[in-house]
């Protein structure tokens, strides 16, 4: 195994992550966990898991993101937008623009030729258009993740899911069941609904720009489907999505 | 009346004074012992404890004012030269309410508005105001009782409303001056109708306070408000050198006086003042901060209970921001005032104030502006409070982009109301703004 030069570490609000990589930026190894209340003691027992998968000697230098980020003992210290960023150019090579959403926000990047970010947007100050807008309407549903892409490519029409706050759209999904309509039906308009509203965060985005996706949400298909359908764009889903963070936090650590 | 009229002198020339001396002298011995603390400012400036002074003793003699003068509320907007030129003691509830925000007061204070019926969604100035009404609560200590109250809704709209709900509250006589939004520029209908208004306001506050206008009188408090405009600019001008020698949240600060005193002595001696340490600073080669690497713009209000977090945020990063639409907007007035035409020229002057014009004018200003000061960033401060300030932001962003091809942050906040900002996510996005600029 080639040496450990750096490692990122990326605290989210539903997930603890951390990438370690060699000084050309080869993911040597990662662990992702689910973020725990105390976010000191996670980072200093997942850290040491990892360093002894790699064997990390002392002098690796670390870097964290993520909104828990200042709870991080680091040398280096960044925000999740530009450390998605460089996760996200390693990754393509190319500029284009960044879909992240993530269990508190979801964030639109624009990334340049050269890799800088060249402007960004973030829905605010709520879970409308989050990870955490879906999971807690598909637990109000009852509907186990792995059973998501499946209903809803088996829901014909869609029922969509019309108010933005989560706390409404979860009565009014609550009102939906009681007036029985279909499961499948409300799974696959939920998502068109919050795909129409990372759409609309994302403005125009230029023809000529390739579309990215990182985050944890990327990985629900459905999701990325909806997007698909309501940009009419090809979208290109990076590897090991919700790892982008902490990937760009080692290799900017490095 | 007499007996108010005996503390309210003493107040003024006698206590008021005192005091300020005492604080003074407090703070002088507070700074020799005090060790420098390092921070990534410049020096502070000298000036500040003028300031400090002053407002105070504004403040302080308003609690003795009702019953001894005639007092009169009014919107930053308003031509307040009127009453000063007839002897009135004049409020200015934006600024206390901004005052109450840096104190971290306006959650508890607007909450009595909102018990009242007014919804989260209106002013979080009014709303502090209102509360105040409500419920006495202020950082002042007391507000004079006003005589009468003055609005012009050459602002905003909100203040219209905010004041017929004043009136009610405190049972005074509301006189409004009603300015036509600029669409391209005036005419001179609009100025007529404008000054018809000022005509009146003047007859209100004559016959309100028993006192008659004198014509010399008015001129003077004029000339002094056109004086003290440029002043103000010749102020804010001064950063275009580099370093700039204050800080665009100084500035912050600093406008109170165009705004709450404008047309008074006190307010042009102080920025003359001002200036010349400005200058001295250039000439010296001090800048407002210690490091400045980039130069950023503001748009919109200032978010009065995060400046000094933002501005030691960016400052420590070698950012300063060097102007701001909202510091300018009380410079641009110097050129149209006439002391000789009062009432014509300030139909004019208070029907041109930025927040009245169109969104050409917004964008041309914004980017003269960031081109004169040199800037290389911008943030717009999106406020959720003020509206017509926001409205048209997405717009200045992309003329800036393009125009000067630099970096522009919306920020999403608040001016007043706490309760209405994501600390953390404003944090975070004014650190990964910063984190792309390339040194
Ligand atoms: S809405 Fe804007 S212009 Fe109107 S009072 Fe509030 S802050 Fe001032």
């Amino acid at each position: 195994m080639t040496e450990c030069v750096s490692i990122g570490i990326d605290v989210g609000s539903t997930t603890w992550k951390a990438v370690a990589v060699d000084s050309k930026g080869n993911i040597l190894a990662s662990i992702v966990e689910e973020a725990e209340p105390l976010i000191d003691r996670q980072t200093e027992r997942a850290l040491a898991e990892l360093k002894a998968q790699v064997k990390a000697g002392d002098g690796v230098r670390i870097g964290a993101t993520g909104y828990g980020r200042k709870r991080v003992r680091a040398d280096l210290v960044l925000t999740e937008i530009t450390c998605h960023a460089r996760g996200a150019f390693h990754l393509t090579g190319k500029g284009g623009v960044l879909i992240d959403i993530g269990g508190q926000d979801t964030k639109i990047i624009k990334i340049g030729n050269n890799g800088d970010v060249l402007d960004f947007s973030m829905n605010d100050k709520c879970a409308a258009g989050t990870g955490r807008f879906l999971e807690v309407i598909l637990k109000r549903l009852r509907v186990p993740f792995d059973e998501v892409a499946l209903r809803f490519n088996k829901a014909v029409n869609s029922i969509p899911v019309s108010n933005t706050c989560t706390v409404f759209a979860e009565s009014e999904v609550v009102s939906l069941v009681a007036e029985g309509k279909e499961i499948d039906e409300i799974v696959k308009g939920l998502h068109q609904s919050l795909a129409s509203r990372v759409a609309s965060l994302a403005g125009d985005i230029p023809p000529d720009s390739e579309i990215f996706m990182s985050g944890g949400v990327a990985l629900n298909e459905s999701m990325v489907k909806s997007l698909v359908d309501r940009t009419g764009r090809r979208i290109r889903v990076l590897n090991s999505p919700q790892l982008i963070g902490a990937l760009g936090a080692a290799l900017a650590a490095r | 009346m007499i007996t108010r009229k005996i503390q309210y002198q003493m107040a003024k020339r006698a206590v008021g004074p005192f005091l300020m001396a005492l604080d003074r002298w407090q703070s002088a011995q507070k700074s020799r012992k005090r060790k420098p603390r390092e921070t990534p400012f410049g020096p502070p400036l000298q000036s500040v404890q003028k300031l400090k002074e002053i407002m105070t003793l504004n403040y302080f003699e308003g609690r003795y004012a009702d019953g001894a003068v005639p007092v009169a509320w009014v919107t930053s907007g308003f031509p307040a030269e009127v009453f000063f030129a007839l002897g009135f003691h004049v409020v200015y509830p934006e600024n206390h309410a901004a005052l109450c925000s840096t104190r971290h007061k306006v959650p508890e204070i607007a909450e009595f508005a909102e018990r009242d019926g007014l919804s989260r969604d209106v002013c979080s100035y009014a709303r502090t105001d209102i509360g105040s009404v409500i419920s006495g609560k202020t950082p002042v200590g007391r507000l004079p009782k006003p005589d009468m109250i003055a609005c012009c809704t050459n602002i905003c709209q909100t203040v219209l409303y905010w004041y017929r709900n004043l009136a009610e509250y405190l049972n005074v006589p509301l006189v409004l001056v009603d300015t036509p939004f600029m669409y391209g520029g005036t005419r001179e209908h609009h100025l007529d109708y404008v000054s018809a208004q000022l005509g009146e306001v003047i007859e209100a506050a004559e016959r309100i306070s028993g006192r008659r206008m004198d014509a010399e009188k008015l001129a003077r408090v004029v000339e002094n408000a056109r004086d003290g405009s440029r002043l103000w600019g010749e102020c804010l001008a001064i950063s275009q050198a580099r370093p700039a020698p204050w800080t665009g949240i100084d500035t912050f600060f600093h406008i109170a006086p165009i705004v709450t005193i404008r047309g008074t002595e006190t307010c042009n001696e102080y920025y003359r003042m001002l200036k010349d340490e400005l200058t001295e600073r250039v000439k010296a080669g001090v800048g407002g901060i210690k490091n400045e690497k980039h130069r950023l713009l503001w748009d919109n209000l200032p978010i009065w209970f995060k400046v000094r977090e933002h501005s030691t945020m960016t400052a420590e990063r070698g950012f300063n921001f060097v102007c701001a639409t909202y510091s300018n907007a009380w410079a641009e007035a110097g050129d149209l005032i006439d002391p000789s035409h009062p009432l014509e020229s300030a139909a004019k002057t208070y029907t041109y104030v930025y927040l009245n014009r169109d969104l050409d004018n917004r964008l041309k200003t914004t980017v003269d502006l960031a081109k004169s000061f040199g800037v290389d960033g911008a943030v717009l401060h999106s406020d959720r409070s003020c509206k017509p300030y926001s409205v048209g932001q997405v717009d200045v962003k992309e003329r800036l982009q393009k125009d000067m091809n630099i970096r522009v942050l919306l920020l999403e906040a608040d001016h007043a109301d706490e309760r209405s900002l994501s600390g953390e996510q404003a944090e975070m996005r004014l650190l990964a703004f910063m984190e792309n600029f390339n040194d």
